[in-house]
């Protein structure tokens, strides 16, 4: 029978489904995250100042955010090229590479860190080629730097492939015929129309490498103050049993994650809006 | 004439050489950050030799993480299928209030470290935690036991489906359904007959993608779990335990099975992929 309060509501069980998800989402994720906060608020706030600003911690956040950073700009460039590459170019061997992208979202990151940390240690196959030239790579902030690159080289080059293959070539063809050469091409139409798909996916992997844990803690070494990460400062509290200070360091760590979260996500939902107009 | 046609030669071999000269640094950089690590695994695993990799395989406590990775999995990916089913449904169907604010929700665990995923329910449910003096007053272990360790899994995986289903059912909008209404199913007559069938490879892929989150998952695993040998550890934790006593065969022995399974959800995914797109 028609239900005059909801007109537009032609399919059953939006209040059956909505009411579930509802229910397990805060069963799951946001009672045990308003938990956390809850924790961190039973210390003062000279207390919770003075955890997150201690020396050791402020390291590991310039840490953290110096590796994260430099490993999504890496990423951001390379991931590029390998979309162009996927998208442009036929090659043999193809559809093997396009898959293999994903392997750092299917490989757990215990295996990604061990396997770095065996391939760049000092004795290494690639660790050793270095080692003359005294540069060392595993236990230092190059090694973290890789680990954060191999996790988070599938999120530029799946955001960015999609926008190149729908990518129209008249544009292209059109500049092409008035005399731009393939450099001012690339640099005035393709990179601009690829730009929001970049910065996109290079916001996912930065996020993403904020918070990695597996694959670094192998590789970075864990002394304080020099190659402590985060996440791993926070495994240390918990390990002391100093639950308060975790949970404060984690509260700082998680209000960037979500800042970051909601930019990415309301930036995804406007390029979609434009899109639907457009 | 000829100096053009010349010049059009050059182009060509130009664009030849920028071709191979963009694939060549693709490829080395894909094979040095991919396919050098995972060939490392492997052959670090059979170093000493087929015999020992196997006993590293089958001993007790590799077995017993075994067990409790494929436990762990077999709880959190239904659970969670389930919910991405019922929230991508009431999320792509209907048309609400705070949509965008629902699915950046659902996000959360991809944003949220690993470690942090831990934290909360041994904060929550750990002995100092929240709920703390209640369990132990009825003798309940979370934290520090398989129930915290598929906590913290469901947690991980708790957007995969979801996240996956969304676009899709978005795109398929509402009409086949109308019509199957208006014909006379019932509401589980249409959502198995019409909503289901329609998402079936997204569904398939969401799946694939969550049980290799489950399986592998480490950072929050590692924190809830106490490392109690033979009882609490998973692969990566068996893992990690093996590599920190520098028993590194036996430990790449045992991650060379998760990489089995990683390579085994690519070529999985591949074909999803492509029987998607073909129908």
């Amino acid at each position: 029978m028609f239900n005059k309060s909801k007109p537009h509501r032609v399919l059953p069980a939006f209040g059956l489904s909505m009411g579930y998800t509802i229910i397990y989402l805060s069963l799951i994720i946001l009672i045990p995250v308003a938990v956390l906060f809850l924790k961190a608020t039973t210390l003062s706030f000279s207390d919770i100042w003075q955890t997150v600003t201690n020396d050791r911690v402020i390291a590991s956040f310039k840490l953290t955010f110096y590796t994260s950073f430099v490993a999504a700009v890496v990423n951001a460039i390379f991931g590029t090229l390998i979309a162009w590459v996927l998208v442009k170019y036929q090659f043999p061997g193809k559809k093997i590479v396009d898959a293999l992208v994903d392997l750092p979202f299917a490989l757990p990151t215990a295996v990604a860190g061990i396997a770095l940390t065996t391939i760049y240690a000092p004795n290494g196959w690639i660790g050793q080629l270095f080692e003359p030239i005294g540069v060392r790579i595993a236990f230092t902030p190059i090694g973290i730097m890789i680990a954060l690159t191999f996790i988070g080289l599938p999120f530029v080059v799946r955001t960015v492939q999609p926008v190149l293959q729908d990518f129209d070539r008249q544009f292209e063809e059109a500049a092409s015929t008035l005399g731009a050469n393939s450099t001012q091409i690339f640099f005035k139409i393709i990179l601009p129309t690829l730009f929001p798909a970049i910065l996109t996916g290079f916001a996912l992997a930065f996020a993403r490498a904020l918070g990695e844990y597996g694959s670094v803690v192998f590789i970075s070494g864990n002394m304080p103050m020099k190659t402590e990460i985060v996440p791993l400062l926070i495994v240390t509290k918990l390990e002391q049993f100093d639950y308060a200070g975790a949970a404060a360091i984690a509260s700082v760590m998680l209000i960037f994650s979500f800042i970051l979260l909601f930019v990415i996500n309301f930036w995804q939902w406007r390029i979609a809006k434009k899109h639907q107009v457009a | 004439m000829n100096t053009k046609t010349i010049a059009q030669a050059n182009t060509v071999s130009l664009q030849g050489l920028k071709k191979w000269v963009l694939i060549g640094i693709a490829l080395a950089f894909l094979g040095l950050f991919i396919v050098i690590p995972l060939i490392a695994v492997f052959s670090e695993a059979l170093k000493k030799g087929i015999e020992l990799y196997f006993a590293a395989l089958t001993e007790p406590d590799a077995l017993s993480a075994i067990k409790l990775t494929l436990i762990t999995a077999a709880i959190a990916v239904p659970v969670n299928t389930v919910f991405g089913v019922i929230a991508a449904y009431a999320i792509a169907k209907f048309s609400f209030r705070g949509k965008n604010i629902l699915v950046t929700l659902i996000d959360i665990p991809f944003a949220v470290s690993p470690v942090i995923a831990g934290l909360v329910f041994v904060l929550l449910f750990g002995s100092q935690g929240l709920l703390g003096p209640f369990l132990e007053a009825n003798d309940i272990k979370i934290v520090f036991a398989v129930p915290g360790i598929i906590l913290a899994t469901l947690f991980v995986t708790f957007p995969f489906v979801a996240r996956e289903l969304i676009p899709i059912m978005q795109e398929q909008g509402t009409d086949e359904e109308q019509a199957g209404r208006i014909l006379g199913a019932n509401g589980w007559q249409m959502f198995f007959r019409i909503t289901l069938p329609n998402i079936k490879w997204g569904l398939l892929y969401g799946v694939i993608l969550c049980n290799a989150r489950a399986m592998g998952e480490f950072g929050a695993v590692s924190v809830v779990s106490g490392h109690i040998r033979g009882m609490t550890n998973t692969i990566p934790l068996h893992v990690e335990i093996l590599y920190n006593e520098y028993n590194f065969t036996a430990a790449f022995a045992v991650a060379s099975l998760l990489a089995i399974l990683a390579l085994f959800t690519l070529v999985l995914k591949s074909v999803v992929e492509w029987k998607s797109r073909k129908e």
